[in-house]
């Protein structure tokens, strides 16, 4: 479960911020996952629970704002959703598109005291 | 307990090592010490512990510590929350060690390939055959990863290549940072290809970014064919898929193009090369494809 690692490298950049700024506790860490990231949430959310422990954010609330994936078109260049990475465009049928949301992976906030 | 050095810790430490070599490996150990931060919001000045997790390495040997702390009791009520805006990718330290990876293997004209699959798809066996066909033209490096043992180092050893393994205890991927130490200790020249045998798993070496010039994707045809779809960010991410095993179609139900087909959805850049290491069938078109890149 490579949720883990991730969960590991989330509390790293925290730790590093809240160390900086003298904080007696996290509170609240606020995380962009893309839905094309590969990281999926509700493992992130079980790998979270067993690597907070006895860290500065154990009892942190952990909130997750899932970023839907979107792509554009390479034939007709349209932009649609995309519910799968190997869907097909729904306009033309094209295979061929580029991702341009969806794949983020990002620390966006914490709420230190 | 730690079967490489009896050391009573369990065994799930990163050791980094070529073949014969013992006892060079990462311990978890408790530890404790105290440390005060001074912290003034104003009204009142006072110090207090919190509990972090460091790593740091001395004599050669790195060692993971927890601190634990006591925190004190207040006898005054205050709240004083602030947000800070953070912004950052979770996988920045890795992507920033890759980078760094990456400058190093340019300047010294190291071509770079991180090898992935599925266990048992072929990735060492590949490795050995092209070692020893091609070693008169070129040079190798190997770095071996995998959870446990070191199967796949002797393997590449006897061909006369250089070869680090990587044991990654519970850990299912390399990552830079791993490379970055295996990489000094193999003493890598000027003008070779260094191979990188990922841990095998399709799921998590994706995200983690070595370095490498090139990412090839293994899947050979005793698998199912719709595993670029189950595993899309590998194939999204890799550069040359090959198809192992090709000696095996006549007796398993694996249809080629509808392989070719899903992948080609998740990743329309994804370039093919069917090949049998067993029986060398196709071998020529991934020498071709190794030489025209390494050339690049
Ligand atoms: N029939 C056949 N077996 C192969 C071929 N390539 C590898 N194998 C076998 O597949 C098994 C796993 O190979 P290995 O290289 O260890 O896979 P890895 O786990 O990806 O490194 C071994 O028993 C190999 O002998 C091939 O082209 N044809
Ligand atoms: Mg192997
Ligand atoms: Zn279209
Ligand atoms: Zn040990
Ligand atoms: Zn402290
Ligand atoms: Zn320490
Ligand atoms: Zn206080
Ligand atoms: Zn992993």
């Amino acid at each position: 479960m490579h949720e883990l690692s991730i969960a590991q490298n989330i509390i790293e950049i925290v730790e590093e911020h809240a160390a900086k700024m003298k904080a007696r506790h996290v509170t609240e860490i606020v995380l962009d996952i893309g839905a094309v990231s590969g990281v999926v949430p509700e493992n992130l959310e079980f790998a979270w629970e067993v690597s907070a422990k006895n860290t500065v954010v154990e009892g942190a609330l952990l909130k997750i704002n899932f970023i839907e994936a979107k792509a554009v078109c390479l034939e007709c260049k349209k932009e649609f959703e995309l519910d799968d990475i190997y869907t097909m465009c729904p306009h033309c049928g094209s295979f061929q598109f580029e991702i341009i949301q969806g794949k983020e992976l990002k620390v966006k906030s914490i709420k230190i005291e | 307990m730690c079967g490489t050095c009896g050391c009573g810790q369990p065994d799930d430490h990163i050791t980094i090592r070529k073949p014969g070599e013992e006892n060079h490996h990462e311990h978890t150990h408790e530890f404790e010490h105290d440390h005060d931060h001074e912290h003034d919001d104003g009204k009142h000045k006072h110090s207090h512990h919190h509990k972090f997790k460091h790593t740091h390495s001395h004599d050669g040997h790195e060692h993971s510590h927890d601190h634990e702390h006591e925190h004190h009791e207040h006898d005054h009520e205050h709240s004083h929350s602030h947000e800070i805006t953070i912004e950052q990718n979770i996988m920045h330290k890795n992507d920033m060690l890759a980078e760094r990876n990456r400058g190093y293997f340019e300047a010294k004209n190291i071509f770079t390939l991180n090898l992935v699959s599925s266990p048992g798809s072929g990735k060492t066996s590949l490795l050995e055959r092209t070692i020893n066909d091609l070693k008169n033209e070129i040079k190798f490096y190997v770095i071996e990863g995998d959870q446990q043992t070191m199967n796949d180092a002797n393997r590449i050893s006897a061909t006369g290549a250089p070869v680090v393994q990587i044991n990654t205890g519970n850990g299912c991927h390399l990552d830079a940072d791993m490379i970055s130490k295996a990489v000094k200790k193999l003493d890598v020249t000027e003008k070779s290809v260094l191979v990188i045998e990922n841990v095998g798993n399709l799921v998590c070496p994706s995200l983690f970014d070595l370095g490498e010039s090139k990412r090839v994707v293994i899947i050979s045809v005793t698998e199912g064919e719709d595993k670029p779809i189950k595993y899309p960010n590998m194939f999204m991410t890799s550069h040359l898929c090959i198809i192992n095993k090709t000696d095996l179609l006549p007796y398993v139900d694996f249809n080629v193009g509808k392989t070719k087909e899903y992948a080609l959805r998740v990743n329309h850049h994804l370039e093919f090369i069917e090949l049998s290491v067993k029986t060398g069938e196709g071998m020529s078109k991934w020498y071709e494809w190794l030489k025209k890149n390494k050339a690049k």
